[in-house]
C-alpha cells in the first residue's frame, strides 16, 4: 500500500486511467490513513468509497480530496471548525466541492481549521489543535491547518483550503507542501461558510506544483450563485517550465526589511532560493511596495468588520447551537453567541464591529479601504517592472504550540508577508524552498490576476531545481 | 484606551454576553491590536478612493430564473425549535 501513498495526485490519476490501479484501492488506501489520524487532521473521514462510479474516467481519476471544514458538504458535518455549528449536516454542497467531484475527486474527508478561518496556527479550532507531521510539538500553521498537515502526512493526496490573508500559504509553508490562493473571483464562494467576503478565496494545497494546477484547473470558473465569481479567461495549464530564463523578479524591500522580522534561518532559504532563480535565468532586483507593511492594519480592520457582519447569522435561530433560559430573544442571541464562540472569533467580531460603529466607521474602516486603493497601485506600479513578486511566504518555521495564544498582536505578524496579496486580490503560490533546523521554509510568488498559469510555470521550474524532499512526515 | 463602558456597549452591539473576565481581557487586547493599527491614521490618503472590490466588476447581472427552493422540512431538519413550518424563538418581549 505504501507505494500508493508516495504517488503524486497526478501520477495516482493517471495510473488509474491506464487501469494499473484501481480508484477504490486508492480511496480506501487514503481512508485507512485518514481514519487514523494521530494529527486531529480531520474533523470527519468517510466511511466507504462512493458507490457511483470509479471516476477512473474523469479528468482528476477518482484521486479523493480533503475538503476543508467550512466548504458546505452535503449531509456532511461543515463546521466551519465552531462549536455554535457542531454537528450541523448542510442541505447542499458548495460549488468549488461539486466541481471537484464531478471532475472525479471524491470527498476522502473534512479537515480541521482555525475557527471560522480566524488564526494563523490552527490552534483556534473547536475541536481542538492540529499537530505539525514533521514535528507534533508545532503547529501546522493556520487556518487551514488540517488541510496542509493531511497532504503532508500522506493522509490525503491532496486538499482544499481557503485563503483570507494568508490561509492556504502559510500552513503550506509551515508543513512543506505546496499552497495556492487563486485570484479573488476566479473560484465561485458559494457554499464556503464565510470569513471576509471580499478576501475570501478558495484554493489547492498539494504535494507538488502539478497537483496544484491540476485542482485549480477544476476549481476556477463563473457560477451563477456568487456574483462575484468571474469566467476564468483560458485554462488552467499544466506546468511544464524548466527555467526561468527571462523572468524579471522583484524583492519588495517593504516587506523583507527588518520590519517583517523574518527569521535568519527562513532569510537563509529565501536567499538561496533567489540564487537559484538567478542560475535559472531570473533576474532579480530589488523592488518598492511603500504601502505594503500597512497591509496587516488594512487587514485587520476590514477582515473582522467582515466578519462581524457574516457571523451575525450564528444566533441560534436556524442551525448549530442554541443556548435558551427561558429569557427573552436577545438573551438567546447574547447567550448563544458567547457559548458557542471561541475567544479569537469574539476578539474579532468585537474588533469589526467597534471598527464598523457609529463615529469610528471613517476612521477605521474607511481609512482601511484607502489603504487597501494604495496597496493594489503599488502592486500594479511593480507589475510594470517586474513578472512576479516574491517574498518568503512566512517570517518563521512552524512554531511550538502555545507559544502565541496569548499575544494576539504576535500571531496576527505571522501574515505580514501574506495579507498585501490578499487586499490586492492577486494570486500567489507558495513552494517549500527547504529546511531550516528541520522545518520547512515557504517561498512566495505573486503574479498580477489571472496570472495563475505563468505563476504555476515558474514555480515548477523552481520546484525541480530546489528538489525539496517532502516524504520524511509520510513515514 | 477601549475602556469598560466602551467593550460593553460594543459587546451589546455584537450580541455577545461576555463574562466579567472577558470584559477586562478584551478592553487590554483590543486596545493593544488598536494601538497597532493606529498607524494606518498617520498616511496621507487625502483624495484617495475606497476599494472595497479588488477586481473589476460592475452590476454582475443573471437572468432571474425561478428555481425550486429546498423543501421545508430539510431545513428546518436543522432548526434547533421548528414550530409550525417555522423557527420557533423566544418572545421578544419576554423577561
Amino acid at each position: 500500500m505504501s507505494g500508493l501513498i508516495d504517488l503524486t495526485a497526478a501520477q495516482a490519476a493517471e495510473r488509474i486511467r491506464a487501469g494499473k490501479v484501481a480508484a477504490a484501492d486508492l480511496f480506501e488506501a487514503y481512508r485507512a490513513r485518514a481514519a487514523s489520524d494521530q494529527l486531529n487532521a480531520f474533523t470527519w473521514v468517510a466511511e466507504a468509497a462512493p458507490q457511483t462510479g470509479d471516476g477512473a474516467n474523469a479528468p482528476l481519476g477518482g484521486v479523493p480530496v480533503a475538503v476543508k471544514d467550512l466548504f458546505c458538504t452535503e449531509g456532511v458535518p461543515s463546521q466551519s471548525g465552531s462549536k455554535i455549528l457542531e454537528g450541523y449536516r448542510p442541505p447542499y454542497t458548495a460549488t468549488v466541492v461539486a466541481k471537484l467531484r464531478d471532475a472525479g475527486a471524491p470527498l476522502l474527508g473534512k479537515t480541521n481549521q482555525d475557527e471560522f478561518a480566524m488564526g494563523s496556527s490552527n490552534e483556534n479550532s473547536g475541536f481542538g489543535p492540529v499537530f505539525n507531521p514533521w514535528d507534533r510539538s508545532r503547529v501546522p500553521g493556520g487556518s487551514s491547518g488540517g488541510s496542509a498537515a493531511a497532504v503532508a502526512a500522506g493522509l490525503a493526496p491532496w486538499a482544499v483550503g481557503t485563503d483570507t490573508g494568508g490561509s492556504i500559504r502559510q500552513p503550506a509553508a509551515l508543513c512543506g507542501i505546496v499552497g495556492l490562493k487563486p485570484t479573488y473571483g476566479a473560484c465561485s464562494r458559494y457554499g464556503m461558510i464565510a470569513f471576509a467576503s471580499s478576501l475570501d478565496q478558495a484554493g489547492p494545497l498539494t504535494r507538488d506544483v502539478t497537483d496544484a494546477a491540476l485542482m485549480l484547473r477544476h476549481m476556477v470558473g463563473h457560477d451563477r450563485r456568487d456574483s462575484t465569481s468571474l469566467d476564468y479567461p483560458g485554462e488552467i495549464e499544466v506546468p511544464r517550465a524548466e527555467d526561468l530564463k527571462g523572468l524579471r523578479l522583484g524583492v519588495p524591500e517593504d516587506l523583507t526589511g527588518a520590519e517583517g522580522g523574518i527569521e535568519p534561518g527562513v532569510r537563509e532559504s529565501f536567499e538561496a532560493t533567489l540564487a537559484v532563480a538567478e542560475r535559472l535565468g531570473a533576474s532579480i532586483e530589488t523592488c518598492r511596495l511603500p504601502h505594503a507593511p500597512h497591509a496587516l492594519s488594512a487587514y485587520y480592520l476590514i477582515a473582522p468588520a467582515e466578519a462581524s457582519a457574516n457571523l451575525a447569522r450564528f444566533d441560534g435561530v436556524r442551525y448549530g447551537l442554541r443556548v435558551d433560559g427561558d429569557k427573552d430573544l436577545v438573551t438567546m442571541y447574547s447567550r448563544t453567541r458567547e457559548v458557542g464562540f471561541g475567544a479569537e472569533v469574539k476578539r474579532r467580531i468585537m474588533l469589526g464591529t467597534y471598527a464598523l460603529s457609529s463615529g469610528y466607521y471613517d476612521a477605521y474602516y474607511g481609512t482601511a479601504q484607502k489603504v487597501r486603493t494604495k496597496i493594489t497601485e503599488d502592486f500594479k506600479t511593480a507589475f510594470e517592472r517586474f513578472d512576479f513578486i516574491v517574498t518568503p511566504t512566512s517570517p518563521c518555521t512552524a512554531f511550538e504550540l502555545g507559544a502565541k495564544t496569548d499575544d494576539p498582536l504576535a500571531m496576527y505578524l505571522n501574515d505580514f508577508l501574506a495579507v498585501p496579496m490578499s487586499l490586492a486580490g492577486i494570486p500567489a503560490i507558495s513552494i517549500p524552498s527547504g529546511l531550516s533546523d528541520g522545518l520547512p521554509v515557504g517561498f512566495q510568488l505573486a503574479g498580477p490576476a489571472f496570472s495563475e498559469s505563468r505563476l504555476l510555470d515558474a514555480a515548477h521550474a523552481l520546484e525541480r531545481a530546489i528538489g525539496f524532499d517532502g516524504s520524511k512526515p509520510r513515514q | 484606551m477601549l475602556d469598560r463602558d466602551q467593550v460593553l456597549h460594543v459587546a451589546r452591539l455584537a450580541r455577545l454576553d461576555l463574562g466579567e473576565q472577558e470584559v477586562a481581557r478584551m478592553a487590554e487586547e483590543l486596545s493593544n491590536v488598536l494601538d497597532h493599527i493606529e498607524k494606518i491614521r498617520e498616511l496621507d490618503l487625502e483624495g484617495v478612493p475606497p476599494t472595497s472590490h479588488v477586481i473589476d466588476v460592475v452590476n454582475a447581472l443573471r437572468a432571474d430564473d425561478p428555481e425550486p427552493s429546498l423543501p421545508r422540512d430539510v431545513i428546518l431538519a436543522a432548526a434547533p425549535e421548528p414550530l409550525h413550518d417555522g423557527f420557533g424563538v423566544p418572545s421578544p418581549g419576554a423577561a
